[in-house]
């Protein structure tokens, strides 16, 4: 297993998903390869990227090892997903600038150990002052949580 | 030619009313900024400003994009040259001469030949987007439905044969990117695919939501963690005239690039990228002195600078004659353009002529704007790189979220990006062009339509695609372009064979036989 590629992993991801995106387009009529219906394009797609993820399969045996590759910026890759998580599922909830200001304090104070006052004052302003600025002068409007903030 | 400049006058009456000029000199001012700093490219501080177009009419708000656009370019130069640090990919090619004069004291020069070399390519590679745009477009009014989808389907095999690495794999992405936006309502029967039960997935997966995740949140999520105190010294004024030896040198390389970067910016592909990497090494072979590059010479820093300038430029013209962007970044303001109810293509000019005039003029105004900004000013620019990229990245987050949230005032759009954000870090991280995905995404829809459009007008018969002369000749360079891409895959299955069969008991193991 430590001996295969980028490409052979990642070209069998894309076989997959291909396969996957058949077998779900079968509930879409096809019609006709003369008439084509509304599943045509996606089933003859989904076969294009099959054809070409094999490709990259075989291709792929002189490709870099993926054992090679580090992911030695995770964590904080990790924290910017579940920031981007907690904003989508916030940002209607609590309103614009409580939502922002929970994840920059986070971001600042937790993730990145700057301070927690440096990153209260920080948060609060970029959180209010965006705010001003998008919603009052650009007239953007964004969404407001309790207590109209 | 007398109706070009009447309708550039036009054009000019446009650029230069208040409100225009305010958003092509912001968008300079921010395109500067973008491009002064590592980690966010063009592509990123175009989807930062995006939440501030919406509500700006359809002129400014690609006025704005535009001029972040080319802004960036004129700031890449700025940090490879001061610190070695590439603000953007197209710059990676200044740093090598660029910080070889700043070691010799002559970062001033440097950064004054880089800027003016940036407007005269970036003015002159204008006149030839005024001069070639319209008449390509006329040409493009007559293409039918066979016509039209053979050029997606060649500008997307352009753009894949430019990747880098092996074609298959950039083809991969493209088909995936198509895949994408096949998702939602289908445009000629109304059936809805793939959206299960997902209202907001009826409409089909924004561009928007895709770009800033594949792009801006990748680039967050690559370069979070790496924190990188610049020690900065702003050159002063006086230290920014080069001597007139070294005006004498960069004159013709600036010349050279500006054609380059041009021509090489028309193609689908990231061509300011290419072109800065192509003038670089164009500019070492003419040269009489090849020892000297790498060593500070200023050739090295005129020649790319000013091609990867001239590269945005000629990017414009498919993108504003024929509505086929050339990249992502095009593809993002086609989709910016969408936005305000602008449809794409070669009539854009017939039936918008004030947008597209008034999108040249401010490009002229803007690089006036952008060489004040790059040289006297340029010292103001490189103290934001004293931000610590700790509190500079949540604020990128941040932006990408209003950004993506308020193009529909949609929670799922904000999903889509952290999805997106996800695929293209562990795309990067696997070495994966993900350009192709974006064009995949913004063509679909279009060359779905006038793939069936084709078949309908056919009664079904294939031959359509080859029998039209205009069709058959995209298609033919496409099928020329696909077989040179695959020729390297065939090669190697070949010399493995062979290596099998002829030399089965060396001493090498089979492994080694690639």
């Amino acid at each position: 297993v430590r001996r295969l590629t980028i490409d052979q992993v990642a070209g069998s991801v894309f076989a997959a998903f291909s396969i996957l995106v058949l077998w779900e387009s079968r509930s879409i009529p096809f019609g006709f390869l003369a008439e084509p219906g509304p599943g045509a394009v996606p089933v003859l797609l989904a076969a294009t990227l099959l054809v070409c993820s094999i490709a990259v399969v075989i291709g792929g045996r002189a490709s870099k090892p993926l054992a090679e590759i580090h992911w030695k910026e995770w964590p904080h890759a990790l924290a910017i997903l579940a920031a981007c998580a907690f904003m989508a599922l916030a940002i209607e909830r609590l309103g614009y600038r409580l939502t922002i200001f929970a994840a920059l304090l986070v971001l600042v104070g937790a993730v990145e150990r700057k301070g927690w006052i440096a990153a209260v004052i920080f948060a609060a302003a970029f959180s209010f002052g965006t705010y001003f600025l998008f919603n009052t002068l650009l007239r953007v409007p964004l969404p407001q949580g309790p207590f109209g903030l | 030619m007398f109706e070009t400049l009447h309708s550039l006058s036009m054009g000019f009456a446009m650029a230069l009313t208040p409100h225009v000029l305010l958003y092509a000199f912001v968008g300079c001012v921010v395109g500067t900024l973008v491009g002064v700093l590592p980690g966010v490219g063009p592509l990123a501080g175009i989807s930062l400003l995006l939440p501030v177009t919406y509500g700006l009419d359809a002129t400014s708000a690609l006025v704005l994009l535009a001029g972040i656009y080319y802004g960036a370019m004129y700031g890449g130069s700025t940090t490879s040259i001061l610190m070695r640090i590439p603000g953007e990919a197209a710059s990676v090619m200044t740093c090598i001469d660029g910080y070889a004069m700043t070691q010799k004291g002559r970062a001033g020069a440097a950064l004054a030949v880089a800027a003016v070399g940036s407007f005269v390519a970036g003015t002159l590679s204008i006149v030839g987007l005024m001069l070639l745009a319209p008449p390509l477009a006329e040409f493009a009014l007559r293409f039918g439905p066979p016509e039209s989808f053979a050029l997606l389907v060649l500008g997307l095999l352009v753009l894949a044969y430019m990747s880098s690495g092996p074609m298959t794999r950039s083809l991969a992405m493209a088909a995936l990117g198509l895949l994408l936006g096949m998702v939602g309502m289908d445009t000629m029967t109304g059936l809805f695919r793939f959206d299960y039960g997902v209202s907001e997935l009826g409409d089909g997966i924004g561009v928007v939501p895709v770009a800033v995740g594949l792009f801006g949140i990748s680039e967050i999520m690559l370069s979070a963690g790496q924190n990188m105190r610049a020690d900065v010294r702003a050159p002063r004024l006086r230290e920014l005239l080069p001597t007139a030896r070294e005006w004498r040198q960069s004159a013709a390389p600036i010349g050279r690039g500006t054609l380059l970067g041009f021509l090489i910016g028309i193609i689908p592909g990231p061509g300011h990228v290419i072109s800065s990497f192509v003038s670089y090494s164009v500019e070492r072979r003419l040269s009489n002195h090849p020892e000297r590059f790498g060593e500070g010479a200023i050739e090295g820093v005129a020649g790319p600078e000013s091609a990867n300038n001239s590269a945005t430029s000629g990017a414009f013209v498919p993108m504003l004659a024929l509505g086929l962007p050339s990249g992502a970044v095009p593809a993002i303001m086609l989709a910016a353009m969408m936005i305000h109810g602008i449809a794409p293509g070669p009539l854009l000019m017939q039936q918008q002529p004030q947008l597209f005039w008034g999108v040249i003029a401010s490009m002229y105004v803007g690089n006036v704007v952008l060489l004040i900004l790059n040289l006297p000013f340029v010292g103001i620019f490189v103290n934001i790189l004293r931000i610590p990229y700790a509190y500079l990245y949540p604020c990128l987050l941040a932006f990408a979220t209003i950004g993506v949230y308020a193009v529909n005032n949609s929670v799922i759009d904000v999903w889509i990006m952290a999805a997106a954000g996800l695929a293209g870090y562990v795309l990067r991280k696997l070495e994966f062009e993900i350009a192709p995905i974006i064009l995949g995404l913004v063509l679909a829809p279009m060359l779905e339509l006038n793939f069936r459009q084709s078949l309908a007008l056919s009664a079904g018969d294939y031959t359509i695609f080859f029998t039209r002369p205009i069709a058959a000749i995209m298609l033919g360079i496409g099928l020329v372009l696909l077989v040179l891409g695959m020729r390297s895959i065939f090669m190697r299955a070949a010399r493995a064979r062979m290596a099998m069969g002829l030399a089965p008991a060396a001493d090498t193991g089979p492994e080694r036989n690639r």
